[in-house]
């Protein structure tokens, strides 16, 4: 089957004083129609870069310096500045992390919405208003006919997100990127927008991007999932095979790390921090802090290994050359066990912007 | 033996009547009640506006409470003299949610470790100098970054600093405000073995105010649930969480996202209807109380 979005050996740099900086570093993945891939890291991983990339709106200085984003066949990177204002929303849509400054506050929420439909010439003005009813009505907006006169501030948390969703919805686009779409809300109304989206998805038969770090939202809705790592995409596959085989050292630490367990027990920890983009390690990025770290890591960065079914993974366990017995460590425990109060945090200096 | 004990703590927010306007009043903590025993982590959870914080910062009295009673080693910090509860705070302290707006940017890392010390005039400067070096060993940070300025180092190292200000005083209560929840997945485990590691070897007890639940499952002893400003559900974590009772426990448990693709999600939404806002706290299970 054609994919809906193939991205392929991405790459975005950020030009600083310094030199370029890889945010996004040779990413390649696949989105078929219908399809939820979750896209997971920590921050500073590129995963919001990764979005504002196949939307074409990274910001000077950052600016894609190679491959293709191929959207129904179409390299939009190729495409003039009006066709692609045509792909934003009608094609593929982005709902952002924080509802209350993705909204304009002195716009009311229906001109807001009215207004993603009238400039794809979707409806008249004199249209406008049933359809915005109607699309607040589809997100279970309440009251949506006297709502739509309400300013952003009026609206809580949870509802402002349903406006975003709609305004996202307006054009029928076939492809949504959600960014942390539920962080900034409460648990309870975190869950009602993962229920919306997920109705959303099969009622407009939409594929879904969704960035997030919360792997138990990854979990709840995603079919497959990638996950990100010091702008790369260090391990990708099914939903249940990244939760029950996970390859990567990474993801294992990550999973690991998730409380749970007898009560009070020390967590499993990933030991240091995120390396900051102008100060990667050599080889694989991983590998000041990976407890399976082996020659060839230090050397040159992993080619991805196919670990599975529609699975694949950066890391030189899963190389050929490498024998069985080194992929499984005693006790077969995803776990890091590293003491994270020796050592931790090691990487610092200032965050490049 | 109780450590701390909060007795009917209430705080109204109110803004003051005008000339064409009556006074509006929002009751942010509304007749809380609980103690905390030596030595345990209790849990305060709560979504946004349910008055966690505020219950928090009230018992320091970084917010002045409306009426109630919070008693610290049997005497009530509520009605200490301003020298008083300066002396009271060498041992109850507070580590703040944002590591990023809650350190001085303009203050080196020794500095803002030294000031309690500085403030509450204990040590000379060469002590002072050794007890910060102390401190930053003490919480996984190396001496040899003293000098820095907060923004050279990561959240969970900011978070480290914000916890050796907190213990500079030796404290025997730690109030953590949301302490993990602006960290990256992977710093959020290093900096909750930390705070584990670090009760156990000071003998520490902490208010563990927080909204990630499966975390507070994990480390704390007993918790309480906040909903509109009051505790709807009392009891041991083992308890609460195996069988919440109040309706509202029920929703906020059934929302958790579950890391694994493979877990029955039933989720209890919340029917506002069905909260009886009169019903008072009743024992249901040993040590374990709701307000159904």
């Amino acid at each position: 089957m054609e994919p809906l979005l193939r991205v392929e050996r991405l790459t975005t740099v950020f030009d600083l004083p310094g030199g370029a900086l890889p945010a996004v570093n040779d990413v390649t993945f696949e989105i078929q129609p219908g399809e939820t891939l979750g896209l997971v890291g920590e921050s500073g991983s590129g995963k919001s870069v990764t979005a504002l990339s196949i939307m074409r709106l990274v910001q000077p200085p950052g600016r894609v310096a190679g491959g293709r984003i191929v959207f129904k066949g179409q390299d939009l990177l190729t495409l003039d500045e009006r066709r692609m204002r045509e792909v934003r929303g009608a094609g593929i849509s982005l709902i952002f992390q924080e509802p209350m400054t993705a909204l304009n506050p002195v716009f009311s929420v229906g001109d807001q919405v009215a207004e993603a439909l009238i400039v794809h010439g979707r409806v008249s003005r004199r249209e406008a208003r049933a359809a915005v009813i109607e699309l607040l009505r589809a997100v279970r907006m309440p009251n949506p006919e006297s709502r739509i006169a309400d300013y952003p501030h009026q609206l809580s948390g949870g509802q402002r997100q349903r406006v975003m969703i709609a305004i996202a919805l307006a054009c029928r686009p076939s492809l949504v990127i959600a960014d942390e779409p539920t962080t900034a809300l409460d648990v309870t109304i975190q869950a009602q927008i993962l229920d919306l989206l997920r109705d959303m998805k099969s009622q407009f038969n939409l594929a879904l991007l969704l960035i997030t770090h919360d792997l138990g939202v990854v979990a709840e809705i995603a079919d497959r999932v990638a996950v990100m790592y010091a702008g790369r995409i260090v391990e990708t596959g099914p939903v249940r095979a990244i939760f029950r085989h996970p390859q990567h050292p990474y993801t294992r630490g990550l999973l690991a790390s998730i409380p749970g367990g007898a009560p009070g027990q020390r967590l499993k920890a990933i030991d240091g921090a995120v390396p900051l983009l102008n100060a990667l390690p050599p080889g694989c990025a991983f590998n000041p802090r990976c407890p399976d770290r082996f020659e060839p890591c230090t050397t040159e960065p992993p080619p991805d290994y196919a670990v599975g079914p529609d699975q694949t993974a950066k890391c030189y366990l899963h190389s050929p050359q490498v024998g069985a017995d080194r992929r499984v460590r005693p006790g077969a425990d995803p776990a890091v066990g590293a003491d994270p109060s020796v050592g931790a945090d090691t990487s610092v200096g200032p965050y490049p912007s | 033996m109780s450590l701390v004990e909060v007795e009917h703590l209430v705080k109204h927010f109110g803004r003051d009547t005008g000339l064409f306007r009556g006074g509006t009043r929002v009751a942010a903590v509304d007749d809380v009640s609980f103690s905390i025993d030596q030595g345990e982590t209790f849990g305060l959870v709560g979504e946004s506006g349910s008055g966690k914080t505020t219950t928090g910062r009230c018992m320091l009295r970084l917010i002045e409470p409306t009426s109630g009673a919070v008693r610290f080693r049997g005497e009530n910090v509520l009605e200490f003299s301003r020298s008083r509860l300066r002396r009271a705070r060498r041992d109850m302290q507070i580590v703040f949610q944002d590591p990023y707006s809650s350190l001085n940017p303009r203050m080196r890392a020794r500095k803002i470790v030294e000031e309690p010390l500085v403030i509450h005039e204990l040590g000379s400067r060469a002590e002072r100098r050794d007890r910060v070096a102390e401190l930053f060993r003490l919480v996984g940070l190396s001496p040899a970054h003293l000098d820095r300025f907060p923004h050279e180092f990561s959240g969970g190292q900011r978070q480290r600093i914000g916890l050796a200000r907190a213990l500079a005083l030796n404290p025997s209560f730690v109030i953590l405000d949301e302490p993990v929840s602006a960290l990256d997945v992977s710093i959020q485990a290093q900096v909750v073995n930390l705070l584990m590691d670090l009760q156990r070897q000071l003998t520490l007890t902490y208010l563990f105010i927080a909204h990630d639940l499966r975390l507070v499952e994990h480390i704390c002893t007993r918790v309480a649930v906040m909903y509109l400003g009051r505790i709807v559900e009392i009891g041991p974590a083992a308890s609460l969480f195996a069988a919440p009772q109040h309706p509202y426990t029920r929703a906020l448990l059934s929302a958790i996202p579950v890391p694994d693709p493979d877990a029955s999600r039933q989720r209890i939404v919340l029917d506002p209807a069905s909260i009886n806002r009169n019903a008072v706290l009743k024992e249901i299970a040993a040590g374990h109380f709701a307000a159904v």
